[in-house]
């Protein structure tokens, strides 16, 4: 393995594979933070010719965090096929990237090659690309989903619905519920972020949600974002429910923090598989963003791309139905402005593509960040160009419950419109049964009044 | 290739053909190169020096409903009564209406100067408040590292140590945090109930002052310089679009830097809409109270 390059005349060493891994990052106030940033942009752009020249063998003979200590590392090996990987292992970086780029190389080519790809190896080769380069890539790639109803399909374009309240009020909750269904919102799924996170309140929104799809027979999923175990509580005390959600870190300690182990992760899917109302076989809806590891301190000295690969490689173990991107969510000591945010929501969905994943992206952000509506309809339309399966749906995009700003239920029809998709197959023809929407997908006169359901 | 002149005399034709087809022309039809000099229909009315325009903050948004025809108005009404969320807003095909884009701007702005602006130092004088800085040095340092919000340098301890001596029961301090509006709207009164609070249950309470560049942790600093039992941040909160003042509230007893954060007492939300301040501060007083009976905070303190 070779860490050391001559650039500009100057010689740029890098300590390990988790410095360069670091230095290469573009720039992020999260790397320089806790000092790991390239200190120039010769020694970035030197940090990206070493990765350019690594070999996957390199990658996968000197893991960022060693499996006997950490949990996550642990999963990433187990869950990779040696198999595809012994074909690819003398590939180097950049060969990875020229390839997943090449006219010659299908969606379906690069899928195939993804269970022998590394997390680590794949946030490598997203340190050497660029705004279109992320796009292009990953627009080839389809990761569809089946829970109670598919998602990601060619040609669609999905939504969660989150009809958050500040007191969890129920009525409150359908208010937004049935704004956000009269524009089309809520294919993915309905989801709320409880305040209150008990088994008994857990289950009244459960049910709520639940009771309103089989009322009004709309073809979706529902879930209620609190943690997994009070979820488990409340599905096993009789809610209805199918899918059940869990935020993930990229390290052990971090997961740790959040109260989550692959053994939980597991009971949970066996849980919801038994006693759930959907199908499947995708039963688990995570979340996760970039920077949420050295938050709480428990990143481990490993930068933030790099760790944000490494929960997809740990959800990708659990088949999950969607995972969804929140790298706004933390603010300025994490992504800075709006450049930041664009590159971080563009870097995780190509590498959870790439990595299997049905990735969701939630561009978002927080007021005490120097990010305006701007910045995120541009990483909202630029990652809905890459292909991303699904967004979020917020009314005006304001969440008054958590306090940060994400994709609205006008983003989410406009998104549709302008990029010629349609919603879910199933809750397509609801929306036409509806009279909600013409046969293009685009909104009739009728909706955006969420009076038709009262 | 056709001549600049050739294109002018083409432009002043289409736009004499449109003058004799009884349209108007386009104002944007400008040959290039001249001065532009408004005509008579383009000219702007003179300014009303009278008129203002209505402050758009102050509308309540619960009573505006912008559905052309609901299926059910009296529902819309009513749902819009249970909800802070925007809903009922209409659209303009897709997109906002220009008067809910709008009122989504000014609820940004608002929030967002709350970040960004600092405490003037003035309101700090009005209210005798001496400013002492953590180590950030700039908004923006503050901001990108939470780390240093929470630290003093040795000078900056001294002169704190000086003020407030390194022998006290009770040190209660304003910190702007992320909000400077809410801090300034809402700190003194808090304050000033505390004050009277602890002092009708015969309670000590230091000189309060003012930390710029603040984080919650910075209580944790505050405490072990003064030697403080029970130690009150008043700080901003993370504006939302709903509203930029709210404040909160963190004690701590004996804390110390690094303390797990389940060892604060939190009051949040104090603020017109939410816990208005004065109650927030009496209420306040009571939990130091209780502190220093029970010698301990945050979930050690059974409520």
């Amino acid at each position: 393995m070779i860490l050391k390059t001559k650039l500009a005349g100057q010689v740029f060493a890098f300590n390990h594979l988790t410095d360069v891994l670091a230095r290469a990052n573009d720039e992020k106030s999260g790397d320089v933070l806790l000092g790991r940033a390239a200190r120039t942009v010769t020694e970035r752009t030197a940090a990206k010719i070493v990765i350019s020249n690594l070999t996957l063998e390199d990658i996968y003979e000197n893991p960022v965090l060693p499996p006997e200590k950490d949990e996550v590392s642990r999963v990433l090996k187990e869950d990779l096929s040696l198999g595809i990987y012994s074909r690819i292992k003398k590939w180097t970086i950049g060969e990875l990237r020229n390839w997943l780029l090449s006219h010659e190389t299908s969606g379906e080519d690069i899928i195939r090659l993804s269970r022998g790809i590394e997390a680590e190896a794949a946030a490598a080769v997203a340190k050497l690309m660029t705004t279109m380069d992320l796009v292009s890539a990953a627009s080839k790639i389809v990761v569809p989903s089946t829970c109670n109803t598919t998602i990601g399909l060619p040609g669609t374009l999905s939504f969660r619905n989150q009809p958050n309240h500040p007191a969890d009020d129920l009525e409150g909750i359908k208010a937004s519920l049935c704004e956000g269904l009269s524009y089309g919102s809520g294919d993915a799924i309905l989801g709320v972020n409880p305040v209150e996170d008990t088994i008994d309140n857990t289950l009244a929104i459960m049910n709520l949600l639940y009771d309103f799809m089989e009322k009004w027979q709309i073809p979706t999923q529902n879930c209620v974002l609190a943690h997994v175990t009070t979820q488990m509580g409340a599905v096993e005390k009789g809610a209805r429910c199918c899918a059940l959600f869990q935020s993930l870190a990229g390290t052990q300690l971090a997961n740790d923090g959040f109260g989550v182990t692959a053994k939980i992760l597991e009971e949970a899917y066996d849980c919801i598989h038994q006693l759930g109302q959907a199908p499947g076989p995708n039963l688990l809806y995570f979340e996760t963003g970039q920077g949420s590891e050295q938050s709480i301190d428990a990143d481990e000295g490993v930068d933030m791309v790099t760790l944000e690969a490494r929960c997809y490689g740990l959800a990708r173990r659990f088949k999950p139905f969607m995972l969804n991107n929140v790298s706004g969510f933390i603010g300025p000591e994490t992504h800075y402005d709006g450049r930041q945010i664009i590159r971080a929501t563009l870097e995780d969905h190509f590498m959870g593509k790439l990595l299997g994943i049905p990735m969701g992206m939630a561009p978002c952000y927080t007021n005490h960040t120097k990010i305006n509506q701007d910045d995120q309809e541009m990483a909202t339309l630029l990652a809905a160009m890459a292909g991303a399966n699904y967004y979020m749906g917020l009314p005006v995009g304001d969440d008054v419950m958590l306090a940060y700003l994400d994709t609205s239920y006008h983003d989410d029809a406009t998104m549709r419109e302008v990029l010629g998709r349609t919603p879910a197959p199933e809750f397509f023809e609801w929306m036409k049964k509806m009279e909600l929407m013409d046969e293009k997908g685009r909104l009739t006169a009728k909706a955006g009044d969420a009076s038709i359901f009262y | 290739m056709i001549s600049e002149n050739e294109i002018k005399q083409y432009v002043a034709k289409i736009l004499k053909d449109l003058a004799e087809q009884g349209q108007e022309a386009p104002l944007a039809q400008v040959t290039p190169g001249t001065p532009v000099t408004p005509g008579p229909s383009s000219r702007p009315a003179a300014p009303d020096e009278g008129a203002i325009l209505p402050d758009i903050l102050e509308e309540d948004l619960s009573e505006r409903i912008d559905v052309p025809n609901p299926h059910n108005l009296e529902a819309l009404k009513a749902i819009k009564k249970i909800t802070p969320a925007r809903i009922g807003v209409g659209r303009a095909g897709h997109r906002y209406l220009t008067h809910t884009l709008l009122r989504f701007r000014a609820d940004h702005a608002v929030a967002m100067d709350a970040v960004f602006t600092d405490v003037p130092e003035e309101w700090m004088a009005e209210h005798n408040l001496p400013k002492f800085q953590t180590v950030c040095e700039t908004k923006d340092m503050f901001l990108t590292r939470p780390d240093l919000g929470r630290r003093f340098g040795p000078e900056e301890a001294a002169k704190i140590k000086a003020l407030v001596g390194s022998n006290n029961q009770v040190v209660v301090f304003v910190a702007d945090g992320l909000s400077t509006k809410a801090v300034t709207v809402n700190a003194i009164d808090t304050l000033k109930a505390m004050t009277a609070g602890l002092k009708a249950f015969g309670i000590p309470l230091s000189v309060p002052f003012f930390v710029k560049y603040g984080r919650v942790g910075s209580e944790d600093a505050v405490s072990e310089i003064t030697g403080a039992e029970v130690v009150v941040c008043l700080i901003g909160e993370r504006p939302g679009l709903v509203t930029s003042e709210s404040m909160s509230a963190y004690i701590c007893y004996k804390a110390y830097p690094n303390i797990p954060e389940a060892k604060r007492t939190v009051i949040s939300n104090i603020h017109r809409g939410g816990t208005p301040a004065v109650e927030a501060g009496s209420y306040i007083a009571d939990l130091v109270k209780l502190m220093l009976e029970k010698k301990a905070s945050g979930l050690d303190l059974k409520l």
